[in-house]
């Protein structure tokens, strides 16, 4: 099992070695940042003397392993053109914002889209069950902005029961700001995150009912049946229990995704986490602070998708005989 | 996967298969909808200029005290019944609907077609040849399909700049991944039948067998893939229209009259935005019933 993990550690590193060369190379070829930092009338010697102090002068290798330390050791990709402060620190202030939404939408998402599943695996043929499945393709085929968009049409617009943006008052929770601690903060929470949560929970009961139907004819749903177990200890435990595998594992990498999508949800909320950041610095050409973001995404979701692997082994054994093997 | 290739169909002649394609279909009420209304659509979007009852590119004809006509309202002039509403710029919002479908139609059509050529060829050399070629082709495509597509699409199109064509670039490089996954998928089975032994033994040349011999018969299950990402492929387009990085103003797609209309909503004027949200909707769901339908025929065992 520990080799199968190292191995996979070794290709996540691959993976984020790549990705960083990919975004220095967009980096290198979008343009020169001389032309942009020295005036129209620097003569040649002056620019050359830029170039020296930036580093542009070495070789181009040279200067992608000065980006890696940069990047790895110091977490350091430059000052934003806009304000100045460093990137990194820019995108650190906005994440707790966007981890509390996606928390709460991915939450909110399994506690629905399991039972949901659950049911229209159990009588697929049933009219409930075939109604959550029509629901469902509604809602994974609906884009985003759209559901976020009708929800403010009809909770901020027409009813006036809900805030239409913005993330409410915050309170600090050790260094993080959260929005949770108070009633005005939950009210703008409610509409993104049911928007976020729509598509997801689509998606997961989907799952939850490909694994339902998967596993109900196996034999120790039979036999926890035959023992007289009561129907709810068969499902809530015997079930469950299996069917959280391709759960766990759907739902884990959906979260990153979410991380990486609440730039749309973000956008129509005007909720301020580094999704809204990102689109904000892609308008504004602001590039050191969407290298950063870009750099931090690669991170996080090859992480993300290494921690599932790696809960995948522990909860399933049969993954860990064949890797070990 | 292949019922068409196990049911009695496929012994009986080409005419007979297709009718029993066409009776499955048919069974399913919401997949006929949506294919009638994916048709009306694009009916609607092919006609356009002749249908729309008002050129919502001609400025000439814009009068501004028109402008945020709620619907059912008669233009200034008289000449003509706003039913869906005007916009800011006193566009009528159905002229604009029309004119939004066929950019958004034309950006899904070609990003998927071209999504479609290039994954398939890279799914059918990676199953044929296997072995290195193939790992290192679907790790490629691993790595690409673990980053969320607006991410990607995002960040290609902050490169790249605006434009119709640049947005179907940038919807290529996210879907070119899953049809190289079906197509490995469905090639990979395929490639070790007999009539792919037998044209070996011919030695023709490996071109001809990938696109004679294994292509036809990876087509269904690809099929599947390209119903359902012209869905996909038209949602991601209206939303990065509407992120502000996708078609220019000037050619208004779904998504971007969307997002013009947006800014109106807070003032109460809905209209704008809600009637192109709603034939963005259609459309989509229109194109998913067609498409999961689809999945349901060709692909019995329905994972997810």
């Amino acid at each position: 099992m520990l080799s199968s993990i190292v191995r996979r550690l070794l290709q996540t590193i691959g993976v984020v070695l790549v990705m960083s060369a990919l975004v220095f190379a967009a980096l290198y070829l979008i343009g020169d940042p001389v032309s942009m930092l020295a005036s129209p009338e620097a003569t040649e010697a002056e620019r050359e003397l830029i170039r020296q102090s930036l580093g542009l002068d070495l070789p181009l290798w040279h200067q992608y392993l000065i980006f890696l330390n940069k990047a790895f050791v110091h977490l350091d990709f430059g000052n934003s053109f806009l304000t100045g402060e460093p990137a990194m620190r820019l995108i650190f202030e906005r994440m707790p914002a966007t981890l509390e939404l996606a928390t709460a939408a991915m939450l909110l998402a399994v506690l629905i889209g399991v039972p949901l599943g659950i049911y229209a695996g159990l009588k697929p043929e049933n009219f409930g069950a075939r109604s959550v499945m029509t629901g469902s393709v509604l809602g994974f085929s609906l884009p985003n902005f759209w559901v976020g968009l009708m929800l403010i049409m009809v909770f901020a617009v027409f009813l006036h029961w809900l805030p239409a943006g913005g993330r409410g008052p915050v309170e600090a929770f050790g260094p993080i700001q959260l929005s949770v601690f108070s009633w005005e903060g939950w009210r703008s929470l409610m509409l993104p995150v049911a928007t976020i949560a729509t598509a997801k929970c689509a998606l997961i009961i989907r799952v939850a009912r490909a694994a339902t139907r998967e596993c109900l004819p196996l034999d120790y749903i039979k036999f926890a049946r035959a023992r007289g177990l009561s129907e709810t200890r068969v499902l809530g435990v015997h079930l469950l229990k299996n069917i959280l595998i391709p759960i766990v594992t759907i739902a884990g990498l959906e979260y990153g995704q979410v991380f990486a999508f609440a730039v749309v949800t973000e956008t129509v909320f005007s909720w301020p986490g580094i999704g809204k950041l990102l689109i904000d610095s892609i308008i504004t050409l602001d590039r050191p602070v969407v290298v950063a973001y870009l750099m931090l995404t690669v991170v996080f979701l090859s992480l993300l998708n290494l921690l599932v692997d790696i809960i995948y082994t522990i909860l399933d054994p049969r993954v860990q005989s064949k890797a070990g093997a | 996967m292949d019922i068409a290739l196990e049911s009695p169909a496929v012994r009986a002649k080409r005419e007979s298969m297709l009718r029993v394609f066409a009776e499955q279909f048919l069974s399913s009420k919401l997949a006929v909808l949506g294919l009638i209304l994916l048709v009306l659509f694009l009916c609607l979007a092919i006609l356009a200029p002749w249908i729309a009852p008002q050129n919502p590119f001609d400025i000439g004809t814009l009068k501004i005290m028109d402008s945020k006509l709620p619907p059912g309202s008669a233009s200034s002039s008289g000449a003509m019944t706003h039913w869906l509403g005007t916009d800011g710029q006193a566009r009528d919002v159905f002229s604009a609907i029309l004119y939004g479908l066929r950019i958004s139609l034309v950006v899904g059509l070609v990003s998927v077609s071209l999504a479609f050529a290039i994954g398939a060829t890279v799914g059918l050399v990676s199953a044929y040849f296997g072995g290195r070629t193939d790992a290192l082709l679907m790790r490629i495509v691993d790595i690409q399909l673990s980053f969320p597509a607006i991410l990607v699409a995002l960040v290609l199109l902050a490169v790249l700049g605006k434009g119709v064509d640049k947005v179907i670039y940038a919807l290529v490089a996210v879907q070119w991944a899953y049809f190289a996954r079906a197509a490995r998928g469905a090639a990979i089975v395929e490639r070790n039948k007999e009539y792919v032994q037998a044209a070996r033994c011919m030695s023709l040349s490996w071109q001809r067998i990938l696109w004679r011999h294994l292509f036809p018969n990876c087509i269904p299950p690809l099929m599947v893939i390209a119903t359902i990402d012209l869905a996909h492929a038209i949602a991601l387009e209206a939303t990065l229209s509407f992120l502000g990085v996708g078609v220019p103003v000037t050619e208004p797609s779904l998504g971007m009259l969307i997002s013009n209309g947006f800014e109106f909503m807070m003032s109460g004027a809905y209209w704008i935005a809600f009637f192109p949200g709603i034939a963005l909707a259609l459309v989509v769901v229109a194109i998913n019933l067609v498409g999961d339908h689809l999945r349901d025929i060709f692909n019995p065992r329905n994972e997810i």
